[in-house]
């Protein structure tokens, strides 16, 4: 095989793991769309707090301990304790949990029939704060995140393809960790949604919320149990995007990307977030790889976007999303 | 009024109506300055069909909106099967088995019409959340005794050929049709409707028309149910109440309405087309 298409390949599949962890973060934002209409800007915000908490609780970090240090003027930083991983996590989509309940009961239930631009702009705010507290509560700094992850290359792909073509494919550990977990993810969301009395519910009151009232679905626990599924969800995005580069505050920014996959993949479909965001993945790539050389680079930059473009002219309802129907 | 026999009454076609099922007592609701309904009191009967009528405005719907739940009345009382009810959300009195259907049509568009009626039973679904996760097959069981039951009342409304289609694509009367299925799925104790016959034709009407009776009929559900066409409601009712700008006129059984000087005064006697 000729060396340039091996390349071109390897570009491709190292695309396709990046675009699982967009999915990822799209993901969150569909679930949440699908269940109240309301567009989540917080939902990289939310992974991003729930990493710093992961990290927090792991290392023992005395939560607000700047704050309580600058009042007091005490010296505290940690508790002196290494939580297990996997009890930290559980920790951490506890708290996610909570989360929910707080802006249940602080935010969305004051917006019951609000116009969606309302509940957008609520989640914008939401947004800003999540970032303020989780600054305040854990610190500024970039943190290393490690959940005992595989990573670094895969021996087995690099000896394998090494031996096949006299050329070994670079491909990540974790990133095949993170698409094991997305496709899970994918397949326990579906089948809760399609099969589950709770997912019936969740469908149902997305589509009509006095008609959901009417067959006796209480709005409020519909709400928290999405924005905790949401929030977990967050969660294993956080896990996925810290390990690969650290807990930073940049982390917040990945939700943009999450856009295109969503204008591609379509808001309201679970499968759609994550084809879109393995399109969105695979296609910067190769798109870098043999466009890029001949207009100068950095097409990563606003690939995604042009194509969500392009998609929002001729299909905009996205790959999966509802065909919406309007009866004249 | 007529003095009624507490175990019930038998109606002049031969059907035999139970005891009180609700009871509105002295109900006053008010919109900030405006008065909706002025100190109305009715009751509703085991098995009855119950028409609540009056010209536009008269707060018919106000006063279903209260049975249901979706408003709370400022004074009175609501009584159901024996029990005083506090003041409820709306999906909380839905547990308590009041089902509805709205005047403007209040469906899930993007689902099928059979996940549209699957969603009226979901009050009566047991398994939660965890089990769900755990007993695979237990809940898969229970889902299966819905469908059946779901499947039955396709049959009786005879829409089993837009089973599979998604609501939004429906026409007006085939979706009145189905949101009366929804709230048959729930099998309440008893059924709102409110104005089921809105905006149909006349072939539509008479389909409506014979369903609810069937229902009532073969189901024994109550129904209490608002409605404009004065000659559907007389032929369909055992009692009627009749409001005029939120005060109840008059009360009993539809020839004793339309005899009612009142009543005629102010709703049968001059034209409301």
């Amino acid at each position: 095989m000729p060396d340039q298409l091996l390349y071109a390949i390897e570009a491709g599949l190292n695309g396709l793991m990046a675009g699982v962890l967009y999915a990822l973060v799209a993901l969150g934002f569909v679930l949440i769309f699908k269940a109240s209409g309301i567009f989540n800007y917080a939902q990289g915000v939310l992974a991003l707090f729930a990493a710093l908490t992961l990290v927090g609780f792991q290392n023992g970090q005395i939560p607000f301990a700047h704050l309580i240090n600058a009042i007091f003027g005490t010296d505290l930083h940690t508790f002196g304790w290494q939580l297990p991983a996997i009890v930290a996590i559980v920790l951490a989509a506890g708290v996610m949990v909570i989360l929910s309940i707080i802006i249940e009961r602080y935010v969305l239930k004051h917006l019951v029939n609000q116009a969606p631009i309302i509940l957008f702009m609520a989640t914008i705010g939401l947004a800003y704060f999540l970032e303020g507290l989780g600054d305040i509560m854990w610190g500024a700094d970039i943190k290393k995140l490690d959940v005992g992850l595989p990573q670094g290359i895969n021996e087995t792909i690099d000896t394998v393809t090494y031996n096949a073509f006299g050329y070994g494919f670079f491909i990540d550990n974790l990133d095949i960790v993170a698409s094991v977990v997305a496709a899970l993810l994918v397949i326990s969301l579906t089948i809760f949604s399609q099969y589950s009395k709770q997912g019936r519910a969740l469908r149902a009151v997305a589509d009509d919320h006095q008609a959901a009232l009417s067959v006796g679905i209480s709005l409020r626990f519909i709400w928290v149990l999405v924005w905790s599924i949401a929030g977990f969800v967050a969660l294993v995005a956080g896990i996925m995007w810290g390990s690969k580069s650290g807990v930073q505050f940049s982390l917040s920014l990945i939700a943009l990307k999450a856009l295109p996959v969503l204008m591609l993949g379509g808001f309201t479909s679970i499968p759609g977030a994550i084809v879109g965001g393995l399109i969105i993945g695979m296609g910067e790539k190769l798109f870098e790889f043999f466009v890029g050389p001949m207009i100068g680079g950095a097409t990563e930059n606003w690939f995604a976007y042009v194509l969500a473009l392009l998609f929002l002219v001729f299909r905009p309802q996205g790959l999966f999303g509802e065909k919406i129907i309007e009866r004249v | 009024m007529n003095q009624m026999n507490p175990e019930g009454y038998v109606t002049a076609d031969g059907r035999k109506i139970g005891p009180v099922l609700m009871e509105m007592k002295n109900i006053s609701l008010r919109f900030g300055g405006v008065k909706a309904i002025t100190d109305i009191s009715f009751d509703i009967r085991e098995g009855e069909i119950r028409a609540i009528i009056g010209p536009n405005g008269a707060g018919k719907s106000s006063m279903l909106n209260v049975i249901s739940g979706f408003y709370v009345p400022q004074d009175g009382e609501v009584w159901f099967r024996g029990y005083k009810r506090g003041p409820m959300k709306p999906y909380q009195v839905a547990r308590l088995g009041i089902a509805r259907t709205f005047q403007n049509i209040a469906l899930f568009d993007g689902m099928s019409v059979l996940d549209n009626i699957m969603t009226g039973r979901l009050t009566l679904m047991k398994s939660g959340l965890f089990s769900q996760a755990m007993w695979w097959g237990k809940a898969e069981k229970e889902e299966t005794e819905h469908r059946e039951k779901v499947e039955k009342i396709i049959d009786f409304l005879e829409i089993q050929p837009i089973r599979k289609t998604p609501v939004g694509r429906l026409p007006y009367g085939l979706k009145k049709r189905v949101e009366l299925a929804r709230a048959l799925a729930a099998e309440p104790k008893l059924l709102l409707l409110d104005e089921p016959m809105a905006g149909m034709n006349v072939e539509e009407k008479e389909d409506m028309c014979r369903f609810i009776l069937d229902v009532n009929d073969e189901f024994g559900t109550t129904i209490a149910l608002i409605e404009h066409d004065m000659g559907v409601v007389m032929d369909l009712s055992d009692r009627v109440v009749v409001m005029d700008y939120g005060k109840k006129i008059g009360d009993g059984t539809p020839d004793e309405v339309r005899s009612n000087p009142d009543v005629i005064n102010a709703y049968l006697g001059v034209s409301h087309d």
